[in-house]
Order: structure tokens, then C-alpha cells, then sequence
């Protein structure tokens, strides 16, 4: 095992899946020449060339359109959005092109390429670059989306995307880029669809992705100090979800409280309590609750945004609510 | 295909130390007299030298707060850019409209919002511009008709062609300015915007600060046509080439573009050509990855502060020490922007969930000013310009 960050984790799986099969290749803003936006495709451009590492102009709707072009007729791109907020000019291509593909023409044209790129907010980006869109995406049937939080999660989750045969959009964390953790040695791939317990508790179930693993695990460890011990259920993927993890969980605890990273309808709190409901109604002892972003936009300011971003102290206080230890 | 004039009056940078500012016609509202006189010709100048002055000033103690963590996220300068920005909007009437892209900070003060709250937003304070809400990339005002920094590359283009429909469906006589890269001209926002704006005919001035990169790709890397103002021909329309470190050849060439806009109702693509002298955002080199330092020193040659100051001082128009005092002023201008941004308090944390939506009752439509500030809450829901959000 060696200590590696994510960034490096996201820079190994291109490497080894781009040095195994000549039809995968790299395209997006800054990938090649500047060596990526936020370095993830450090050293890819002189290790593999102009082939197959391709700067585009900012223009993300016809480079997706690109992608699925060269996708239907035999390539397995890797598109980079420089941020998912960016892709939001793509997502015609990527909800009528890529995902419903296959189905429209009746199995005939699968779309094997990964759409990926940092989601969510940093620090004080400001409302058009602090959108965590996992939600939104795992809306749309014939796409597969995934959310690695760790390194090791990064790399087999990145390598499992280029291989599956569907479009995967892998949504990745800038601040989690240089964050560090064990990623086992020689060929590492995590299936997509598979949940992983983080941390393992009895007390209360904890069930999140993302970046927000980070959150959860800092939440956990708090409340370990005052003997509450929580399970930390890491979705990974969120489309398909691994519903079978959730009511494992659950069914151990009888409490859950859902933290993602963006805002609450339509989220993926709604969706895992609606799983929950259905599947665990008889082993509940509380109402689920959510930890997610406020209603708003994101704001700038930095008090404003700490308040409006979802933190371990809102998930500590979330647990404690469904323990009824919150007096 | 007759009514395509380029409409070019200036030489585009030649990476010469000595082209200098053209002596122009410095007046191009439709109202004023083709050559003032010598007096108003000169303080149209220290104008135009202070106002530049006093936004690099600005953007170097910008800087200067970023590193000291005082300004967050992200934060675009604009030096180097200063003449393209200053020219164009000194041709503005008050109720004309302005709206740019995330390099915002100087456009924000060649405008007239003042230092103090522009300081005060990068510091998300509630006294800034956009009330601390939306920071270095997102300034706004009303009062001022800047309608805001915009994050997303291409998309203040259309947003420019609604504003430009809105005028000519009042029947008004203003125009709107609308800045962004020259990389932003490959994004399909450009074209759909451009053929809205040539088919119906509306009041819009496009500025295209080409500044030959957009982060690190260079133009010629990103575009499959390098004349960018070539573009315009697709969409009937109107274009120029300025050279983007000649405030005086700006002014000229937006203030033609104004006049056709406001008297004919019809579309400009202006291309200023310009060079951006510091990273393309605090998080990159100045120079190293995708331009080289010697381009860079070529480039430094021209600074469009420099450029005015040598032509003034030729025309005698301002002694060494007057430049030395004028720069003293905006010094102090800007250390008591930052000393009120400092001092003034963060936002109160009611604001997070103010002005997601518009409450009670919204008031009639906007007629035609959006600095009016009775009909506030009709368009936007921002508050009256000058009262922060509790
Ligand atoms: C749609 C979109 N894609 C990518 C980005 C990231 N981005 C921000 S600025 C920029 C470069 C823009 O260059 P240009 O238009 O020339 O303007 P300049 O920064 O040079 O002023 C990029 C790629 C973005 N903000 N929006
Ligand atoms: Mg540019």
C-alpha cells in the first residue's frame, strides 16, 4: 500500500487504463498543455502525446457531443469538465446524447465513456462555482454516477468507469485533490453500484457521500468521545445505489441521519429515506433525518458561508436528534 | 452582405515601445462638439490617467489582501487591461448598461462604484457592492447599471443581447456594453447571442478583450479562426479592431459603436486587442507554463498607464509631479477602501436565506431604469442599491 493523494490516485487510474487500451483518451479544458486545471493529468500529455490527450477550446457542449460521437463508434473517451458547474452548458449531450443512447436504438449504440471533473464547493467560490450536482444527475436513467471520497476510491472507481460500458460520470471533490490515504498497490478496482462501511458503530447509522465521507468521519470521531459510536455507510456510487448496504446499516442501528453535500429536494436524502421507509419501516426507532447545504445559493461571504454549507456539528447535532440525546 | 463596414481606426498592438496613443476626437457622445477645446481635452486625460491609476492601485493592494487571506476563492486582475475597460465605459451615459465577465473589479470602478464597496464585497463584508454575497467574480449594482461579474464563460453574452432587446422593446435610447475573452467567442453563447443581436437589430456594443490566452490555451491553440472580429461578418453586423492598451483609440472606437447603437439600434463586435500582465487568476504563475517571460517583458512595454502618461507628458498636458500627486491620491483612495472593508462588519446571518426568491408583493414590472429603486423588487430582487441587506 502507499499513501498517495487523490489527485495522484485520479493521475494513476488514467495512466493505467490509457497504457492498457489505445481507445481510451483525454479530452477536455486544460488537460494537456497546462497539465490540468487542478493537475489531475499531470505528465499524461508526454507520456501519451496529442493523440490522445486533447486541450479543447471552452466550448463543453460540442466536446461532449464529441465524446459521444466518438463513443458510439468504437473510442472510450474520458471527458474532463474543468467543474461540473461548467457542465451544465454540456448536459444536453450528456442527458439526451449519452444516457439514453442505447435505449433510443434499441441496444444497438452503447455510450462507454466517463464524463468526470471536481463537484461542489471549494472556499468562497461564490454561487456559480459551489453546486454540488450528484442529485441532478442520478436522476437520469442510463447514466451510472459516482462519488469517490477517498484515494483508493478515487483510483478504482475512475478505472471501473472507463472499463463499464455505460456512461459513468465520476464527480470528484476539489477540495479533496490533496487530501491523502492508502491506495493498494498493483491493479485496484472498486465495482461501481457497491457501497463500503467507513467506520462501524452501533448507535446510529451516519450515510453519505462524497466529500462529505470526510465530514461524517469527523463527526464520528466527536461523538465517539461522548461514547456514541456510529456507522459511516460511504454510498460511493450513487446511481445504481447499493440499497442492500442501506438496509444492512440500518437494520443494525435502527437510526439514520443522510448528510450530502448539496441542497435537500430532490436529494439524495430524500431518495435513501424512501429506501429506508419502504425497506427498514419495522426496524426504525427515530425519523431519518438529512444534513445537507441551506436552501440558498452559495454565498460568498465567509461567515454566511460556513452557515449555508453542511458541516460536522449540524451532523453531530442531526445524530443526536435521532438518538433523542438532544435534550 | 453591403453594410459590412470594419469600422478599424487604430493599428492593433504591434509589440512596439512606441506606438503610443492616437490623438483623437476624445468626445464621442452624439451631443458634443467634434474637438473641444485644449482645457477639457486635458482634464478628459487626468481623468482617464487618475481612473487607471486608481484601479491598479486597487488591484495591487487586491492582490495584497488575497495573500493575507483577507479576499477568498477566486480573484481575476485586470492589469494591463485597464484602457479597454476605462475607454469603453467613459463613453457611457449613467443609464446605459454594463456587464462583464468574472475580471470585474476595475470595470466595477471605471464605472462609478466606488472603491470602498468594491473593497468592502472582496472582503465579504455587508457594505459591498453585492451586499457579500457574491465576492470578486460577482459584483453588481444597480444604481450604477452593472448589471454584474458573471462566472460562467459566454454567458453575460446573451444576457447583453436581452438587455439590448429590453431597450429597444421600451423604445429607449441606451445601449449595452458587454465585455468578455476572446475565448469565450468559441462557446456556442457567443453565436446564438450574435445572431439574435444582428437578426433583430439591437443596441449592443460587444467588447472582446483579447488578451491571446484564455487560462493557459493560447488563442491560436483554441480557435480555428485567429481574427476574431472576423466573426462578426457571420452575424451582418458591425466590427473593429482597437489597440486594447490605447485608451484614447478605445474611446474613439466604442464611442462610433455607441453612437450606431443609440441613433441606428444596431449591433457592434469590437475586438480590443490587450494582454493580461499578471496570472489568470491568483492560483496561476505569471508566466512560465504557456507564455514565456520574454513575452511577457515585450508585452510589459505597453502598459496603458504608461502609454497615456508619455503622451500627456508630449502634449505637456502633466508635469512629473502632477503624476506623483495623482498617484499619492488614489493610494490613499484605496488604503481607505481597505481600512472601511476591514472595519465594516460580515454580513448578519439572517442574509444566508434573504433574496432567494422574491417576497410579498413584487411591485409592477420594471418601466425602463433598473436604477430606479421603487420598482426594486420587480426585477431581480435586489434591494435598493444603496441600503445593505440585515
Ligand atoms: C463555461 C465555462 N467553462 C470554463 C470555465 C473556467 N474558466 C474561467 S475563465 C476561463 C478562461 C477564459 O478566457 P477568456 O474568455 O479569454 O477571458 P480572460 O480570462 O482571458 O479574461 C476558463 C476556462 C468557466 N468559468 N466557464
Ligand atoms: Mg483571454
Amino acid at each position: 500500500m502507499a499513501t498517495i493523494t487523490y489527485r495522484d490516485a485520479l493521475n494513476q487510474a488514467l495512466r493505467e487504463e490509457m497504457q492498457r487500451d489505445d481507445r481510451v483518451f483525454l479530452m477536455g479544458e486544460e488537460v494537456a498543455v497546462y497539465q490540468g486545471a487542478y493537475k489531475v493529468s499531470k505528465g499524461l500529455l508526454q507520456e501519451f502525446g496529442e493523440r490522445r490527450v486533447v486541450d479543447t477550446p471552452i466550448t463543453e457542449l460540442g466536446f461532449a457531443g464529441v465524446g459521444v460521437g466518438a463513443a458510439m463508434t468504437g473510442l472510450r473517451p474520458v471527458i474532463e469538465f474543468m467543474t461540473w458547474n461548467f457542465a451544465l452548458l454540456a448536459l444536453d449531450q450528456v442527458v439526451n446524447s449519452a444516457a439514453k443512447m442505447l435505449y433510443m436504438s434499441g441496444g444497438q449504440f452503447a455510450v462507454p465513456m466517463v464524463f468526470r471533473g471536481p463537484n461542489g464547493a471549494a472556499l468562497q467560490l461564490g454561487a456559480q462555482h459551489s453546486q454540488a450536482w450528484e442529485s441532478w444527475l442520478m436522476h437520469i436513467p442510463g447514466l451510472k454516477v459516482v462519488t469517490p471520497g477517498t484515494p483508493a476510491d478515487a483510483k478504482g472507481l475512475l478505472k471501473s468507469a472507463i472499463r463499464d460500458d455505460n456512461p459513468v460520470l465520476v464527480l470528484e471533490g476539489e477540495m479533496l485533490y490533496n487530501t491523502k490515504g492508502e491506495v493498494p498497490d498493483g491493479e485496484h478496482l472498486v465495482p461501481l453500484g457497491v457501497a463500503e462501511l467507513k467506520r462501524s458503530g452501533e448507535h446510529c447509522s451516519i450515510i453519505t457521500n462524497g466529500k462529505m465521507v470526510l465530514v461524517a468521519l469527523q463527526a464520528a470521531d466527536q461523538l465517539a468521545k461522548d461514547g456514541i459510536r456510529v456507522d459511516v455507510l460511504d454510498l460511493r456510487t450513487v446511481r445504481p445505489m447499493d440499497e442492500a448496504a442501506i438496509m444492512a446499516t440500518v437494520r443494525k442501528t435502527n437510526r439514520a441521519v443522510v448528510l450530502e453535500e448539496g441542497w435537500s429536494a430532490s436529494g439524495i436524502g430524500g431518495h435513501v429515506a424512501d429506501v429506508i421507509q419502504r425497506e427498514c419501516f419495522d426496524d426504525l426507532d427515530a425519523p431519518v433525518l438529512r444534513a445537507h447545504q441551506a436552501d440558498a445559493p452559495m454565498p460568498y461571504a465567509k461567515n454566511l458561508e460556513r452557515a449555508a454549507k453542511p458541516d460536522a456539528a449540524k451532523t453531530i447535532a442531526a445524530v443526536k436528534r435521532v438518538m433523542y440525546l438532544d435534550s | 452582405m453591403t453594410n459590412i463596414r470594419p469600422t478599424s481606426t487604430s493599428t492593433p498592438p504591434s509589440g512596439t515601445v512606441a506606438a503610443r496613443p492616437s490623438p483623437a476626437p476624445v468626445n464621442a457622445a452624439p451631443s458634443m462638439p467634434a474637438a473641444p477645446p485644449a482645457s477639457d481635452t486635458r482634464e478628459l486625460h487626468r481623468e482617464l490617467l487618475r481612473m487607471m491609476l486608481l484601479q491598479r492601485r486597487f488591484e495591487e493592494r487586491c492582490a495584497e489582501a488575497y495573500a493575507l487571506g483577507k479576499i477568498g476563492g477566486f480573484s481575476h486582475l485586470y492589469i494591463g487591461q485597464e484602457a479597454t475597460g476605462t475607454g469603453a465605459i467613459s463613453v457611457l451615459r449613467p443609464d446605459d448598461y454594463v456587464i462583464t465577465t468574472y475580471r470585474d473589479h476595475a470595470q466595477a470602478i471605471a464605472r462609478g462604484i466606488t472603491p470602498r464597496s468594491v473593497m468592502a464585497e472582496l472582503f465579504g463584508k455587508a457594505a459591498g457592492c453585492s451586499h457579500g454575497k457574491g465576492g470578486s467574480m460577482h459584483l453588481f449594482s444597480r444604481e450604477h447599471n452593472f448589471l454584474g461579474g458573471h462566472g460562467i464563460v459566454g454567458a453575460n453574452i446573451p444576457i447583453a443581447t436581452g438587455v439590448a432587446f429590453g431597450i429597444k422593446y421600451r423604445g429607449g435610447d441606451q445601449v449595452c456594453l458587454c465585455f468578455f475573452g476572446e475565448a469565450a467567442v468559441n462557446n456556442g453563447a457567443f453565436h446564438e447571442a450574435l445572431n439574435m443581436a444582428g437578426l433583430w437589430k439591437l443596441p449592443v456594443i460587444y467588447v472582446i478583450e483579447n488578451n491571446r490566452y484564455g487560462m493557459g490555451t493560447a488563442l491560436e491553440r483554441a480557435s480555428a479562426v485567429n481574427d476574431i472580429a472576423e466573426r462578426a461578418r457571420a452575424y451582418d453586423m458591425h466590427r473593429a479592431v482597437v489597440d486594447g492598451q490605447d485608451v484614447l483609440a478605445v474611446r474613439r472606437v466604442v464611442g462610433e459603436a455607441v453612437q450606431r447603437a443609440r441613433t441606428e439600434r444596431l449591433p457592434t463586435l469590437i475586438e480590443s486587442r490587450t494582454y493580461r500582465f499578471m496570472g489568470h487568476s491568483m492560483s496561476d504563475a505569471v508566466a512560465g507554463t504557456y507564455r514565456s517571460r520574454a513575452e511577457l517583458d515585450e508585452q510589459l512595454k505597453r502598459d496603458p498607464i504608461a502609454l497615456l502618461r508619455a503622451y500627456m507628458h508630449e502634449r505637456n498636458e502633466i508635469s512629473e509631479s502632477e503624476v506623483a500627486e495623482l498617484d499619492a491620491a488614489v493610494r490613499a483612495e484605496c488604503e481607505d477602501a481597505w481600512q472601511f472593508a476591514d472595519q465594516s462588519p460580515e454580513p448578519e446571518l439572517g442574509a444566508l436565506m434573504q433574496n432567494v426568491t422574491v417576497e410579498g408583493d413584487g411591485g409592477p414590472a420594471s418601466g425602463d431604469g433598473a436604477s430606479s429603486a421603487d420598482n426594486s423588487n420587480g426585477a431581480g430582487g435586489a434591494p435598493p442599491a444603496a441600503e445593505p441587506s440585515s
